[in-house]
This record gives structure tokens, C-alpha cells and sequence, in this order.
């Protein structure tokens, strides 16, 4: 890919969290950096484990190869390899190839004198993957309640999970999640819509300046949170839909054991009527 | 940063998870793996939340031998107990006046008086001797012909009675609400009550533990069309269901795989016991309580509301454990609890594929995927649902 006149001037030395320049280099459009290296590391190698657990595996079918975490008796230590030991390695390759990438986005930010709201998204992903995978086996006691890696399989986890509380569209943070999650989609369409009618107009009409956009809204809604507000509003939307996806699951076991639906008789048992 | 610039907006979604904190069961939990690794088939509970099954009481003394003179010949009308030796009857009769009286009783109804005349014991004058002879014939049939579901465990009086006249945990049929009107009219259902988990779900799903009806609610294939059920048979089946979890004090993955609710190869063997116990709970309604309808005084809280005796649903014997009483048996000491003198069995045969499916059957019936009958080989490999 060719570079671009222009960007040669955002191509700046510095800003580095580790290594110094070593590896402050590009190949050809990509930032390289320390954790570009430890990205592709951590990448590589779990996916390769992944293959070679499909390898020893039933299936070569994509959808049913799965890797999956070891028994409970193995609480918080070691796994033998064959029975979850891949499970564990592939995690800390996860998470490092995640994090690792987050601080790649770090050091690119540093280098072109920008706020960090892009790895600090994408550490809210992180947080939520972190949530399934470590923190809430952690209060568990045991890796075996983390998720299988497979396509069917994670989904029959969720399943089985979500039936361990017997109804989980009661458990309040997974509300919360959900209708952030549709929300967020709908900022999105809102948005999304409203910039390509002002600012991709038919051949031959000129293109409407941001003013056009506030008083659509202004005329819609009385009111429009105006164009960076839009996006910070779509942003905590966004985030706002993994934190509580985090928290939903996070609380699913390690501070909750009964039904969902059980945990709403506090609102029941309120003194007001009860 | 977004708690820079939304600073409001992080305390707004700071503020529900206070309360949501609030709300929670801190300390240490416990849980116990019920499928294949990753499945997510777990039970976790509270440590000091999941209470001990009570303990049986012991027996008034313990039986020496079994041999003497019977029964029958010192009491020639018994009518199902005559086969024992008379020391076994008496120990039996002690052992039932322990289960089943209650202790405050008025001298008149105390002990052996609560269902003998003690001037005539052979008397039926009092119904409570009628409704006893009823429920020994109930118990030995269920240690006799339902060991599938009772296993060599048995019950006896006290699994359901527990020193009580009348068992904690029953039911009878309930009055509909008001009629022809859409006010007030709940159809049955967004009531949270405890029967069905305190969900919306329709929450009397007792009608289950009467007559013969199937629970299948799975589709049997893709489309839709000639599926005989609707989402309304699936909310009720998910109410009974609520009520035997409830029951049991577990959740759906103690029987189930809930990839596939209905397939019996990634089920749980749990669930056959469970098959086997929802028809041995109707036969105990329909062949032994509700006969005693005419029976029963209509004065004394022995009927419910629509007249129908108090009957059984998994509730009553197992009150919150998977196994009652922690899977103790009382019947070593109480033998003649599962011998059928005058034998008069009765038996429900097994479903097609109740029986075999679970231990491999290669035909998942109802079930078109692949991941289905591969992780019926999972389990069948882990070796995790023959052992349970």
C-alpha cells in the first residue's frame, strides 16, 4: 500500500512505552512498536495452540472444534495440557495479544499527541473478556468456569450459564447491558443516517453543513446534543454495553447463587406494601 | 477520556451499581461440576446458604430378627401388614405414630388415638385410619414399583410428613380468577410466586401431577407448521419446570444440556429419575389421594379450596434437596415398607427412548444438529451422565 504524501509527516519518532527505538518502526501501512511484536507473539501463538488442540480434537469442522477449560478439581492451579492446560495457555495468549494491542494503540496515540479514547474502548472489551475468562473464575475458585473456545460450544456455555439462574433476562445488570446494546445501535442508526443525508447529497445538490443536521433534530426532538456530543454520547452508550455485560456475569455466581427472578423479591418485600 | 468529558453520565451509570451491590450475596461460594468440561453445567450455591437435609429420627429401637409370630395371626383383619411379626408391626405402628402424629395433639387424638379407637383397633370409625391404610398402600407401592425413581432409597411416612399431620408442602387445585372480564384477569400467570421461581411464567403448573399429559414443548424440526405446541404450552412447561427446580434446590443444568432441552443423549440421567418421578407423583394423586376425597372431613382443612384433596408435586418429599432427607434410607429398619403383601402392582411403561437414549442410542430423536449427537459423545466419553 502506498503511502500517502501526507503521511509522512505523522510518521514521528517517540512516544514509545517500551523499547525505545528499537522497534519504532513501520511495515509498510503498520506501526510496528515493542507491542506490535508481543502482539503478533502472543497471536500467533495462541492460535497456533488452537490448531493443534483441533488437531488432537474429534472434529475439523469449524463450528464444533472447541477448547475447552479444565475440570473444576483443578480449582485455580495448573491443568494438565490434554485436560484444559491448552485452555489456560491459550487465555494468557489472549489476553496478552489484547493487551498488548491496546498498548500498540497507546504508543500510536503518543506519537500523534491524542487522547487515548480508542485503547481505552478497547480496554473496555478487554475488561469484559477479562471478566469471563479470569476475574470471575477467580472468585469462583476455579478456571473451569471459564468459557470454551468454540463457535457452538461458548454459545452452549452461555446457554447452560444463563440456565444456571434459571432466567437470566431477570438478572438487572444484563438488563441493563441489553438495552444499552440496542440503544447504542440505534444511536448508531440515528447518526449514522443523519450524516450521509446531509453530508453525501445526490449529484448535483451541495452538501449541507452541520447546521442542517442540529435543526433536523432541533425540528424533531427540540433538541440536538450537537456533533461531538453525538459522539461521546455513542461512545458511554458503546462502553456502557460491555461494563454491564461484564458486571451482569460477574455477579452471576460470585454474588448471586439463586434464580435471577428470585432476586427481585426484594422489590416484592419492600416495607411500603409488603 | 470518557470520565473526563462524561463525568455525569459515570456517576448516572455509577449510581445502579451501588444499589445493585446492595442487593448481592457476598462470602465464599461453593460449586460442583455436572457436565463435561466447559459445558457450563455447574450448581453454585452459597456456602452456608445450601442448608443440610434434615436427618431422619431414628427408629424407636432397632429390629433383631424379622422372624416370630406374624401379624396376622394375633390381628387376623390386617389388611396389609398381617405378614410381619407381631414385634415388626408394633415397632412399624411406633415408627408411624413418630412420623406422622402430631405432637401436640389433644390426649383424645394423641399417639396411637390420632387413627385408632382405642377401645376397638381394628375400627375404621376414625378417617384417619382410612387415609393411613391408603398411604401405606401408596408407600409400598412406590418403594415396589417406582425404584426407578425412589431407587433402593424408598420413602416412608416420614419423607413427606416429617412429624406432621399433614405434609408441609402440598397442593390443591386453586379457583380460576374472574371470568369474562380482562380486569384483574391474570390468566394465571405475572404473579411472582414461589411455585415458578418468582417469574412472570404461569405459576400453577400442579395440573402436571395430575392425569397423563406430555411436557414436550421442543420443536421436532426446523420449520414451523406441524409443531402441535405453541409459546404458551412452552411458558407453562417452563413454570413446572421453575417448580421442580424450586423443589430440588438446583438449577436447569442438573438435569439438562440446555443446547437441546429435549434430547435425551445430552441429558443428564438425572432427568429419567425425574421422567420417572413425575409419573409416580400422578399415580400417588390419582390412585391413592384423590380417592380419599369423600374421605376426608370437609371442616378441617383436609381440602383445598375446590374441595380436592392435598396432594403431592416433587416439593413434598424432596423440600429443597435433590435427594430428600440427604438420600438416607429409612427403610433398613423399617422392611415391610417395601414388601407388597397382597400383591396388587401397578407399572407405567417407560417412554420410547426414555430408557435407552441417554447410555448411546446413536438416534437423537428431535435433534438435527451435529453438535448435538457430538456432544452426546462428549458425555458419553467423559463418562458424565451414566455416572450423574
Amino acid at each position: 500500500m502506498a503511502l500517502l504524501s501526507f503521511e509522512r509527516k505523522y510518521r514521528v519518532r517517540g512516544g514509545t512505552l517500551i523499547g525505545g527505538d528499537l522497534f519504532d518502526f513501520w511495515v509498510g501501512p503498520f506501526y510496528v512498536g515493542f507491542f506490535g511484536v508481543t502482539t503478533i507473539f502472543f497471536a500467533a501463538l495462541g492460535t497456533a495452540l488452537i490448531l493443534w488442540g483441533a488437531s488432537q480434537g474429534p472434529t475439523w469442522n469449524p463450528w464444533l472444534i472447541s477448547i475447552n477449560p479444565p475440570d473444576l478439581k483443578y480449582g485455580l492451579g495448573l491443568a494438565p495440557m490434554m485436560e484444559g492446560g491448552l485452555w489456560q495457555i491459550i487465555t494468557i495468549c489472549a489476553v496478552g495479544s489484547f493487551v498488548s494491542w491496546m498498548l500498540r494503540e497507546v504508543e500510536i496515540c503518543r506519537k500523534l499527541g491524542m487522547g487515548y479514547h480508542v485503547p481505552f474502548a478497547f480496554g473496555v472489551a478487554i475488561f469484559a473478556y477479562v471478566t469471563l475468562v479470569i476475574f470471575r473464575p477467580m472468585l469462583l475458585g476455579a478456571w473451569g468456569h471459564g468459557f470454551p473456545y468454540g463457535i457452538f460450544s461458548h454459545l452452549d456455555w452461555v446457554s447452560n450459564v444463563g440456565y444456571q439462574f434459571l432466567h437470566f433476562h431477570y438478572n438487572p445488570a444484563h438488563m441493563i447491558a441489553v438495552s444499552f446494546f440496542f440503544t447504542t445501535t440505534f444511536a448508531l442508526a440515528l447518526h449514522g443516517s443523519l450524516i450521509l443525508s446531509s453530508a453525501n447529497p445526490q449529484k448535483g445538490e451541495t452538501v449541507k453543513s452541520p447546521e442542517y443536521e442540529d435543526t433536523f433534530f432541533r425540528d424533531v426532538l427540540g433538541y440536538s446534543v450537537g456533533e461531538l456530543g453525538i459522539h461521546r454520547l455513542g461512545l458511554f452508550l458503546a462502553l456502557s454495553a460491555g461494563f454491564w455485560s461484564a458486571v451482569c456475569i460477574i455477579i452471576s455466581g460470585p454474588f448471586w447463587t439463586r434464580g435471577w427472578p428470585e432476586w427481585w423479591t426484594w422489590w416484592l418485600n419492600l416495607p411500603v406494601w409488603s | 477520556m470518557i470520565l473526563e468529558t462524561g463525568r455525569p453520565a459515570a456517576l448516572v451509570a455509577l449510581a445502579p451499581l451501588s444499589l445493585l451491590l446492595a442487593g448481592c450475596e457476598p462470602g465464599a461460594k461453593e460449586s460442583s461440576q455436572l457436565g463435561p468440561r466447559g459445558a457450563g453445567m455447574e450448581q453454585v450455591r452459597k456456602a452456608n446458604l445450601a442448608s443440610n437435609p434434615e436427618t431422619p429420627p431414628p427408629s424407636a429401637y432397632k429390629l433383631e430378627t424379622r422372624e416370630g409370630q406374624k401379624a396376622g395371626e394375633v390381628y387376623p383383619d390386617l389388611k396389609l401388614l398381617g405378614n410381619i411379626s407381631v414385634e415388626e408391626f408394633g415397632l412399624l405402628m411406633a415408627n408411624i405414630t413418630e412420623w406422622v402424629v402430631p405432637k401436640d395433639a389433644p390426649p383424645e387424638q394423641a399417639g396411637c388415638n390420632y387413627c385408632h379407637n382405642p377401645e376397638n383397633m381394628g375400627s375404621y370409625e376414625k378417617y384417619t385410619k382410612t387415609v393411613a391404610l391408603n398411604m401405606l398402600k401408596m408407600t409400598k407401592n412406590i418403594n415396589v414399583n417406582w425404584t426407578d425413581h425412589v431407587k433402593q432409597t424408598g420413602v416412608t411416612c416420614y419423607t413427606c410428613h416429617r412429624g406432621k399431620a399433614v405434609p408441609e408442602f402440598s397442593w390443591s387445585s386453586q379457583p380460576d380468577g374472574p371470568q369474562g372480564t380482562i380486569l384483574r384477569n391474570r390468566h394465571g400467570q405475572n404473579a411472582p410466586v414461589q411455585a415458578v421461581g418468582f417469574a412472570s411464567l404461569p405459576n400453577d403448573p400442579n395440573a402436571f401431577f395430575l392425569g397423563n399429559s406430555e411436557i414436550r414443548v421442543g420443536a421436532t424440526q426446523v420449520h414451523p407448521g406441524s409443531q402441535p405446541t405453541g409459546i404458551k404450552d412452552a411458558e407453562v412447561t417452563y413454570g413446572l419446570m421453575m417448580r421442580m427446580s424450586g423443589a430440588l434446590g438446583v438449577n436447569c443444568t442438573f438435569c439438562h444440556n440446555t443446547h437441546n432441552f429435549a434430547d435425551w443423549n445430552s441429558s443428564r440421567l438425572q432427568r429419567q429419575t425425574a421422567w420417572y418421578g413425575i409419573r409416580m407423583a400422578r399415580q400417588a394423586n390419582e390412585d391413592y389421594i384423590q380417592p380419599l376425597q369423600t374421605v376426608f372431613p370437609k371442616d378441617m382443612n383436609r381440602l383445598g379450596p375446590m374441595g380436592d384433596p392435598m396432594k403431592v408435586n416433587c416439593q413434598t418429599c424432596h423440600q429443597g434437596h435433590s435427594k430428600p432427607l440427604g438420600g438416607i434410607s429409612m427403610l433398613a429398619d423399617n422392611p415391610a415398607l417395601r414388601e407388597i403383601w397382597s400383591p396388587k402392582t401397578t407399572s407405567v411403561a417407560a417412554p420410547d427412548g426414555a430408557v435407552q437414549a441417554p447410555n448411546g442410542a446413536a438416534v437423537a430423536t428431535g435433534s438435527t444438529s451435529e453438535a448435538a449427537v457430538s456432544l452426546g459423545q462428549t458425555f458419553r466419553e467423559a463418562g458424565m451422565a451414566p455416572a450423574g
